[in-house]
């Protein structure tokens, strides 16, 4: 069971190291959004495989604060990368 | 297992190529979205290194609100973004400082490669003094009692760093509120995130706090969580940031190191020690530190995250 | 000594990595910005959810089995929300980049 475990861990973040591609190759700020994304999940699979392969608990509050920051920060990509088309200008200066 | 071991080699170079490919592409925003997922990586290493606390600091910390604070400078950077990509220092220059770097590199390899073998290290004494404070976590231990005087002087680095950005402010802006203000739809998909999420987050963080004496957790990790929450709400236009004369919010920032000095000095009138704890009294002091420090930490890394007052408006 | 519940973890947690498979090669794959937000979404939290379904009966005990569930939760509801900020930025026309 633990092998298979480790195996399917390893399957997750062979998944997301693909999705990576996506960062890099763009083309629109969407798509690289899309693949951080990404990243958050398989991590957050990872991460729970893993918890269960090493059977410490405490790797499951790992993937929950990733959960958490994850959508924040795509919430800041959001925010930021719209605003920059829209061309809208921020309240300073 | 040679499972492991290849799982661990892709990890590594994934990171170093994510690393090189984050400083060399041209586009800020892309590098700021880079950087997160760097710092998603370096997490899964932490956990894969078995440093839970570091993880849980990588993943609030060094992933989500950095990479926010990455995002804020880019687009402050704005139309002055493509002249300050095409400077670029003359190859002299350059030589000089790809030397350095390959000096100190080398220096690096060299000082890990030689180590002395057991490595000289104080961890087995401050596992096995674990019962000084009561407290299961040794990283904890060592924070918060070991260590107190460190963890002390951070938070007042943290105050400092806000101070510099503070600093940062036009005259006629100082003591105004912080950051754009942000128009938030109540038919938005983000209003609906940032009216669930936080209370969510905020339970997620103090809990974060709770289990810090006895798993990985801690006062940092609860307060960089309720600040991500924060912020947030002020992204979506749901709150606006605080100006920063306000009365509270400074009370609110200096909360954290002003009790661990009170608590310090008064390990010193008791004749013991600068910091030193009463033993039978170690642990509830402790936990009013770290609440205190939970509170300061979440409001000091906000306001660092929203930036110099900049807007128009006496407060 | 195979139990029921070790064979239905691993069918579980194969069918979720299948599933990120689908959600990553979706991403590689398809050839626009919003059928890719699509594929990813939808595959992607099945198949967090599959593997966290596998992973409940090892999890010891109601309670832990309890967090497990709420972190799928939690991915699934910021995941919908923010997806659907994704896709409006895509929408707005951001520009390329390269």
């Amino acid at each position: 069971m633990a092998e298979f475990l480790q195996f399917a861990s390893g399957f997750v973040s062979a998944m997301v190291v693909l999705g990576m591609v996506r960062i890099v190759r763009g083309p629109t700020r969407a798509d690289r959004m899309m693949a951080a994304q990404l990243l958050g999940t398989g991590g957050i699979a990872a991460l729970l495989l893993r918890s269960d392969i090493t059977g410490t608990p405490s790797v499951i509050d790992v993937a929950l604060v990733l959960a958490l920051l994850a959508a924040f920060a795509s919430v800041a990509f959001v925010v930021k990368g719209a605003r920059e088309a829209s061309g809208e200008p921020e309240a300073s200066e | 297992m040679t499972s492991d071991i290849i799982l661990d080699c892709i990890l590594a170079a994934l990171v170093l190529a994510v690393g090189c490919w984050v400083i060399v592409v041209r586009d800020s925003f892309a590098a700021a979205v880079g950087f997160v997922a760097y710092g998603l990586l370096l997490t899964l290493v932490w956990v894969r290194l078995d440093a839970i606390d570091v993880a849980l600091m990588e993943g609030a910390i060094g992933s989500g609100l950095t990479g926010a604070l990455l995002l804020r400078a880019s687009s402050r950077l704005g139309a002055k973004e493509q002249s300050a990509a095409a400077e670029q220092p003359g190859v002299m220059l350059r030589a000089v400082a790809a030397l350095f770097s390959v000096i100190v590199a080398a220096m690096l390899a060299t000082a890990v490669l030689y180590l002395p073998d057991p490595a000289p290290t104080l961890a087995p004494e401050a596992a096995a003094n674990a019962s000084a404070t009561g407290m299961a976590n040794p990283v904890t231990n060592v924070l918060m009692a070991f260590r107190a005087m460190d963890t002390m002087l951070e938070k007042v680095v943290l105050l400092v760093a806000l101070a510099g950005v503070w600093s940062l402010a036009r005259d006629r802006f100082w003591g105004a509120r912080p950051g754009p203000r942000f128009r938030s739809d109540p038919k938005d998909p983000l209003a609906l995130l940032a009216q669930t999420l936080p209370p969510l987050g905020i339970v997620v963080g103090i809990y974060m706090l709770w289990e810090g004496a006895n798993a990985p957790g801690g006062a940092f990790q609860g307060g960089t969580i309720i600040a991500a929450m924060w912020l947030l709400a002020v992204i979506a236009g749901l709150t606006d940031a605080p100006p920063v004369s306000n009365r509270r919010v400074r009370l609110a920032l200096i909360a954290g190191p002003l009790l661990f000095l009170i608590v310090g000095f008064g390990g010193l009138w008791l004749g013991e020690a600068f910091l030193a704890y009463p033993v039978a009294y170690a642990k509830p002091l402790l936990l009013v530190i770290e609440f205190a420090m939970t509170l300061t930490v979440a409001v000091t890394l906000g306001l660092l995250i929203v930036g110099p007052p900049d807007r128009e408006g006496a407060p | 000594m195979i139990s029921v519940a070790d064979i239905f973890t691993v069918i579980a947690v194969s069918a979720g990595a299948f599933f990120f498979m689908a959600g990553s090669v979706g991403l590689l794959r398809f050839p626009d910005t919003l059928t890719r937000l699509h594929a990813l979404t939808k595959a992607d939290n099945l198949g967090l959810g599959l593997v966290v379904l596998g992973l409940m009966p090892r999890a010891g005990g109601l309670l832990p089995a309890l967090k497990l569930a709420s972190v799928w939760l939690l991915v699934l509801f910021t995941g919908a929300a923010v997806s659907q900020l994704i896709a409006r930025a895509a929408r707005d026309g951001d520009q390329d980049d390269e």
